[in-house]
């Protein structure tokens, strides 16, 4: 039994905040009052959050868990824990894994491990193509048999149009969503980060943002053809969000996510050649930062989650041409986008919601709200506390961010899972 | 030299960039006062006795190799060549762990040219030794920007104010980017010219003029500085042929003839004849193509004193 008293209570239905006091009993909340209307009952765990805000637990859309295969970049477990740690009670693992999870066997696996570790749920995303080779469709029968929640290539774009069309034909007769990474392939081709002054100062080549608008169209005109909803990952540029905003007042079902490090951080970052930067969609310019806060402040972007991408020295300690795409971002998501609500871009509602509640509804989850009777998913965010960013306050495996060596401005100090804590610093 | 004031703080040369006017100044003129050994009877002076200076090159290199050994000995310091072939790269060692396995053996300095941008940055970070970058990538040559710069100072007396034009594939080449940051930095006024398909769109943005059409380009320019083509880049073509590169983009005598009187036309090897120049030019009364040679091996000697230490 917890007792969850003084907190800042985030309704991300009513887009509000309540002062209210938590009773959770059985793994759900099982009453709710004003500040000290509500006695406390006996045996209860009394947890004080005076100052601090008790939301939802929350969701990330967009995780890279590295297992099966790559373990030595991060594993279901650190992955997991980190995720905890972060906030975040459950996450959507990509299937760009060693094998790729293109099949039942695979998805079953990561299920399976992921309730072994018994912290962060784990919805596994398959494959939309055998090996994402962009060939042939994947088993989809077989992936949501097993427990798949959505498919989708991510890391690559399905170049062949008339294979996204029975893509997402296929996938809406399973209820599976389809989330695309936009790329178009061959205008991107050897790019290293975005295409603008940094990279013809630099002399690496560029990846201009067309080379993302131009799938983000192809997806949308595509959604429209088959009536069949998509969600489109990671947006970084201006474009993506002004086609996504024109898509969206058609009545066109289009998604769309993005992660903090676009709507935080531009180009300049990369100068001197700091592969912690790279990232694809590659990081863009300052214009392209704040067309991404447009988009998140007008609803065009509906959800934020981090592309989580942990990497190891061996994939960042080398030349930029040869380092890795991407960055982990699991454990540096709550203080990001408080910035977005001190800056005054988001109404903390609202930025709670982009995690929890819309990413939950897009997905067709239950989850992201902190009502009665409901399962007790609860994270409790101190939005005030400064701290470092060090290699050792990171509990993924990966410590690949731009951020090393930043302080940052609030984060996660517990997790509760059903009613249990698992998670506190 | 001999001018105490002035000093050269710098443990490393990755860029253009790095460097103030003051310090490209005393370059120049540390060049030019070294640029008399290589004209006795016995070039070799003292200076760097007991330093050792590792030329590491993993992507191939005639000139700028021979330039940075004869510097080295010149100035009496010990060289050790690598390149890619014969190093562990083969062996599928890490940049870094190469980098750490040099700098265990205590060299002062290296010289390190590398088909991407940036590595030399990646080594610098690693290694106690300076580091000197001698190409990398599409990113700088900034040697090579430093004898472009002491040939065009020697030919007209001064850079500021000059109208220098560069032609060929801007966006792949490290010279072009050395060269641009170095002309602005000195106050010239820097026109790239070439097909689209190698002038990036964002070169005006770093400050200088595009004009596509490099019979346009080069008029009333005081300095030409023209680029080795290449058909491909990693594998994809950028033009349909080098033949129709130099029926359109070539600059021949009679292009020159739109420049000023006194124009010199610069190029910083090796030339693809009847492609980017015309024979008549590379050869011509206006190029100063060979004299560059000559200047990179006084910049060379210049940077290597300078960065260990120079007068002090």
């Amino acid at each position: 039994m917890l007792f969850i008293k003084n907190g800042e209570v985030v309704d991300t239905k009513e887009g509000i905040i309540k002062h209210w006091d938590l009773f959770i009993r059985e793994g759900v909340i099982m009453a709710m009052a004003p500040w000290g209307e509500m006695e406390i009952p006996d045996g209860s765990k009394v947890i004080d959050a005076k100052g601090k805000i008790v939301a939802p637990g929350l969701l990330d859309m967009h995780v890279h868990l590295r297992e099966p295969g790559e373990e030595y970049k991060e594993t279901i477990e650190s992955g997991c824990k980190a995720a905890v740690a972060g906030g975040f009670v459950a996450v959507l693992s990509m299937p760009n894994t060693r094998p790729v999870n293109d099949n039942a066997s695979v998805t079953q696996y990561i299920i399976k491990r992921a309730e072994e570790v018994g912290l962060a749920k784990v919805y596994p995303v398959g494959a939309i193509t055998v090996g994402q080779k962009g060939e042939t469709l994947s088993e989809f029968g077989d992936l949501k048999t097993a427990g798949a929640i959505a498919v989708s290539d991510d890391g690559r774009c399905v170049m062949d149009s008339g294979l996204m069309r029975r893509a997402l034909e296929y996938a809406s007769f399973f209820g599976l969503k389809v989330i695309s990474h936009c790329e178009d392939v061959n205008l991107s081709f050897g790019g290293q980060i975005n295409e603008g002054v940094v990279s013809a100062h630099i002399g690496l080549k560029g990846i201009p943002p067309e080379a993302e608008e131009i799938m983000v169209f192809r997806e949308i005109s595509l959604s429209k053809l088959t009536g069949v909803p998509i969600h489109i990952a990671h947006v970084s540029s201006r474009g993506s969000v002004e086609i996504i905003r024109w898509a969206k007042s058609r009545g066109i079902l289009v998604t769309a996510e993005t992660a903090p490090h676009y709507f935080t951080l531009d180009h300049n970052e990369v100068m001197g050649f700091n592969t912690l930067a790279k990232v694809n969609p590659p990081l863009r310019t300052p214009k392209d930062v704040e067309a991404i806060q447009e988009g998140l402040k007008d609803g065009t972007i509906d959800a934020i989650a981090t592309d989580h991408a942990p990497h190891s020295v061996l994939e960042k300690e080398v030349e930029f041409d040869n380092a890795a795409f991407g960055m982990v971002g699991l454990e540096l998501a709550v203080p990001l986008v408080l910035n977005l609500v001190r800056n005054g871009v988001l109404s903390l509602p609202d930025a709670i919601r982009k995690m929890s509640l819309n990413p939950s509804k897009i997905l067709g989850l239950e989850g992201g709200v902190i009502e009665l009777h409901k399962r007790a998913d609860i994270c409790i965010i101190d939005p005030d506390v400064e701290w470092e960013v060090t290699p050792e306050e990171i509990y993924s495996k990966g410590k690949n961010t731009p951020f090393l060596g930043k302080v940052l401005k609030g984060r996660n100090l517990m997790t509760i899972m059903g009613g249990e804590v698992v998670f506190a610093r | 030299m001999g001018d105490n004031l002035k000093e050269f703080r710098h443990k490393d040369l990755l860029g253009i960039g790095q460097l103030s006017v003051e310090d490209i100044e005393l370059i120049i003129e540390t060049a030019s006062s070294f640029k008399e050994i290589s004209t006795r009877d016995i070039k070799k002076v003292p200076t760097l006795r007991g330093k050792t200076i590792v030329n590491f090159f993993y992507e191939p290199s005639t000139r700028t190799k021979i330039s940075f050994e004869v510097a080295a000995k010149r100035l009496s310091a010990d060289t050790v060549s690598l390149t890619a072939s014969g190093s562990s790269m083969q062996k599928g060692e890490t940049l870094v762990d190469t980098a750490n396995n040099l700098q265990a053996m205590n060299p002062d300095l290296i010289v390190i040219r590398h088909s991407s941008s940036g590595a030399p940055h990646l080594i610098a970070r690693h290694v106690e030794a300076g580091v000197i970058n001698a190409g990398d990538g599409t990113n700088e040559h900034p040697t090579q920007a430093l004898l472009d710069l002491y040939t065009i100072w020697e030919k007209k007396g001064r850079i500021k104010g000059l109208e220098v034009a560069i032609i060929g594939d801007i966006e792949h080449s490290r010279v072009a980017r050395s060269d641009i940051l170095g002309l602005k930095k000195m106050g010239a006024n820097v026109t790239v010219s070439g097909p689209p398909t190698m002038v990036p769109r964002a070169m005006e943005e770093m400050g200088v003029k595009v004009v596509y059409d490099p019979k346009r380009a080069i008029v009333d320019k005081d300095v030409i500085i023209v680029l080795r083509i290449q058909l491909e880049r990693q594998g994809r073509r950028l033009i349909p042929s080098l033949r129709e590169y130099g029926r359109v983009f070539g600059i021949s005598p009679e292009d020159l003839e739109k420049a000023k009187p006194d124009v010199i036309l610069m190029h910083p090897g090796p030339i693809n004849r009847g492609v980017e120049l015309s024979p008549e030019v590379a050869d011509g009364p206006f190029s100063v193509i060979l004299e560059q040679v000559t200047n990179g091996v006084a910049i060379r000697m210049a940077v290597l004193y300078l960065l260990m230490g120079g007068a002090r």
